[in-house]
């Protein structure tokens, strides 16, 4: 329902007159075009740091290997803001170019848009393409070893056949995100040659409330997430959330010499990509953050409120979807119950919020129910990978206790009390911690609806960077890095204490 | 009485009929080879099993269409008897109150039943710093609060050691004869039957046998007993 009624809404709006125009076109191959370049480019990229990080081992891989989780969980505008800080006007990577008296990189427009959705999306890609080379059974390593197998042999057998297995999957993902990567687009975009199909629809909104043209636009958005979506799903995209990265294996190739140096090379090379800038948000902000203004400290507890209250939505919504799947004997209804909670994987939240300020318009005014519209979409969002952790959990549970719990006439709220929360705890404190944190960083709908009075911290620091504020920018960067990392150290180790096994 | 009237169980290729009356306040052994369907004879009875046809009765009231909790029937399976999370008292605590609310009376019921199963000092330990055999009183002690008339042991005890197991055997034996409840034991190993049942039922080749005292059954065992134990 969450996610369908507003789509209805905005089928119905999107029938009003306009049509699209040359911009409107100019929009969606940009959309596409952008996602596409991002995409390559993160698989490309991350090739070499997977083979590096799947043949080498070293202290620090484990660490690593966690690390390439959390861009998952980071602010959005606060890598923005890191990005800008390394690659940007008066970044770091200024004093290079003007050193070996190269002209200074321009961030803005689909440079930016695709540096940023790389550094989302490079750790996604490797950890997507670790998970197949670690599918290649150790025993072939060993008999490819034994047969005295050299690098590009082992290369031609081993790795290009699993490739080009596990890379397109990996693709289809990324190019998915990459387009509904709004808050990138908002804060690296615009103009006529570098503006995205969503914020086309935040331009209609903001700038000439042509809501007709927003839902017309928030209709075509859906279609091109509905093929990405499609297509991605007909690729088996392993799970990327769960534990199990980690494990080493024995190689015999490549430990030394020059192969040994390029692999050490290639992870060096990310994760000063990947560190840097966050390095950057900390060395910034710790000096900024004692003078932060009382408006950003109200916007960092409406914030935290507003992903509070989206992280208990979301869990109890996956709890009761994975319950209801799990309880259900006909595969259909099964299937069901999942379909519906990963429908908010191919939505943008762009077209939900249109659909909800189309819905909402003619009774009250949108912008007073800013906030809770956007716990709702933040919910809508984070289901699908709340889903994905506590559905397992819930059929391992029933699976192992049911029978029990059954022969016992646990029902209902009794077998909640008894046998699901407590059995339950680590997953659905991760789940919490997860769907906190995405949505402590969520730059979304909310900048659709809000006015500065009900700016979350997010948006109050997109305002900052806009009107050229660094310094106070980057204050309220660290403390929003700060926040949603605590929020989901928090939930997760709340979820982990006195669990039993 | 517990009786399987016409009783047909079919899943996939696997078909099991059964028409037979089991023995009341007492100890009737389950035995056969492996795949035969002894357990999944026993899951009919506790409700894990829909039957394709016939009825079960429990005193000529039929039971099949109730779910496992409302049925006149406690059961210890083969392995995860006990909720890991919960300590060893609020375990038995479940069979009196499946939401736990246990009054001081219930609670007094919980310890002494404990105190039966020799398991005092312990009510406070989950069954995680608990030993195999240990696990398994607890599991005795839950069925002994819950005080249903019939008891289904899948395998209870096959994951103990052989003195261990033996001492559960006659422990289980014992405390449940004292109840009069109607007890039925699926077990691979014909010792076994002859050292707590009265009574045993052959299952093979799709059908349960109609029970028959053990001694008897094991001075003149059919063709299908022989089969099973061998020469």
């Amino acid at each position: 329902m969450l996610t369908l009624a507003p789509l209805a809404a905005v089928m119905w709006r999107a029938e009003a007159p306009g049509g699209l125009g040359p911009a409107d076109w100019a929009a969606i191959r940009f959309s596409v075009w952008q996602a596409l370049i991002s995409a390559a480019l993160s698989v490309a990229l991350a090739i070499p740091v997977v083979r590096a990080l799947a043949r080498q081992s070293f202290a620090g891989r484990g660490l690593l290997v966690m690390l390439l989780g959390a861009p998952f969980i980071l602010p959005v505008i606060v890598a923005i803001f890191g990005l800008l800080a390394v690659f940007g006007q008066n970044g770091l990577l200024r004093y290079v170019t003007d050193l070996i008296g190269l002209p200074p990189i321009r961030i803005y427009g689909l440079h930016g848009i695709v540096l940023a959705n790389v550094f989302f999306n490079l750790p996604l890609a490797t950890r997507l393409l670790l998970q197949g080379w670690q599918a290649i059974p150790s025993e072939r390593f060993r008999l490819a070893a034994s047969l005295g197998m050299d690098r590009a042999e082992i290369h031609r057998f081993l790795e290009r056949p699993m490739l080009r297995e596990a890379a397109p999957g990996a693709l289809a993902i990324i190019f998915l995100v990459c387009t509904t990567s709004f808050a990138i687009a908002l804060a690296l975009g615009g103009g006529p040659r570098a503006t995205t199909v969503e914020l086309a629809i935040y331009q209609a909104f903001r700038f000439d409330f042509d809501l007709a043209k927003a839902a017309l636009l928030a209709g075509v958005q859906f279609l091109i997430t509905l093929i990405a979506a499609l297509i991605s799903f007909r690729f088996s995209v392993p799970a990327v959330l769960g534990a199990g990265l980690d494990r080493d294996l024995r190689r015999w190739d490549a430990q030394s010499g020059w192969p040994r140096a390029l692999d050490a090379a290639a992870i060096a090379a990310a994760a000063l990509f990947l560190l840097l800038p966050l390095t950057m948000v900390v060395l910034r902000g710790a000096p900024a953050i004692a003078g932060i203004g009382p408006d950003v400290w109200q916007a960092a507890l409406r914030s935290l409120i507003v992903a509070v209250a989206a992280a208990g939505l979301t869990v109890g919504l996956a709890l009761a979807l994975s319950t209801a799947s799990t309880a259900s004997r006909l595969r259909p209804v099964r299937r069901g119950y999942e379909a519906a909670g990963y429908l908010g994987i191919a939505i943008s939240p762009l077209v939900i919020g249109t659909g909800l300020y189309v819905m909402i318009f003619p009774f009250a005014n949108p912008v007073g129910l800013a906030l809770p519209v956007t716990v709702l979409v933040n919910a809508a969002l984070a289901l699908p990978f709340a889903l994905r952790i506590l559905l397992p959990a819930v059929q391992a549970t029933e699976r192992d206790f049911g029978r029990l719990a059954d022969s016992l006439a646990l029902t209902g709220i009794t077998r909640l009390r008894w046998l699901l929360l407590p059995r339950l705890r680590r997953p659905l404190g991760f789940a919490a911690g997860l769907s906190a944190a995405l949505s402590m960083g969520d730059l979304g709908v909310i900048a659709l609806f809000a006015d500065p009075r009900q700016a979350t911290l997010p948006l109050e620091m997109y305002r900052l960077m806009a009107a050229y504020r660094t310094e106070d920018a980057a204050g309220a960067a660290l403390l929003l890095l700060i926040l949603s990392l605590a929020l989901f150290w928090l939930f997760d180790r709340g979820g982990r204490i006195n669990a039993d096994a | 009485m517990l009786t399987l009237e016409d009783v047909s169980i079919v899943a996939g290729t696997f078909h099991l009929t059964a028409n037979c009356s089991v023995p009341e306040h007492s100890l009737t052994a389950v035995i056969g080879p492996s795949g035969a369907g002894k357990s999944t004879l026993l899951s009919a009875i506790a409700g894990f099993q829909d039957i394709a046809a016939g009825q079960i009765f429990w005193n000529k009231t039929p039971i099949s269409g109730l779910p496992p909790g409302k049925r006149p029937v406690s059961t210890i399976f083969q392995d995860g008897n006990l909720f890991p999370h919960l300590t060893a008292f609020q375990n038995v605590g479940l069979g009196i109150s499946p939401a736990l609310k246990l009054s001081a009376q219930d609670e007094n019921r919980v310890a002494e039943v404990l105190g039966r199963v020799g398991l005092t000092g312990m009510e406070a330990r989950k069954p995680g710093a608990l030993s195999g055999g240990q696990q398994s009183r607890v599991a005795l002690a839950r069925v002994l609060v819950q005080n249903r008339p019939v008891v289904l042991l899948d395998e209870p005890f096959s994951a103990l050691g052989p003195a261990m197991k033996a001492e559960m055997l006659d422990l289980t034996k014992a405390l449940l004869t004292a109840t009069e409840a109607t007890v039925l034991m699926v077990t691979h190993d014909p010792e076994d039957a002859r050292r707590i049942a009265e009574h045993t039922m052959v299952v093979s080749d799709g059908q349960v046998a109609p029970p028959e005292p053990t001694r008897t059954l094991f001075a003149n065992p059919t063709d299908a007993l022989r089969a099973y134990i061998g020469p």
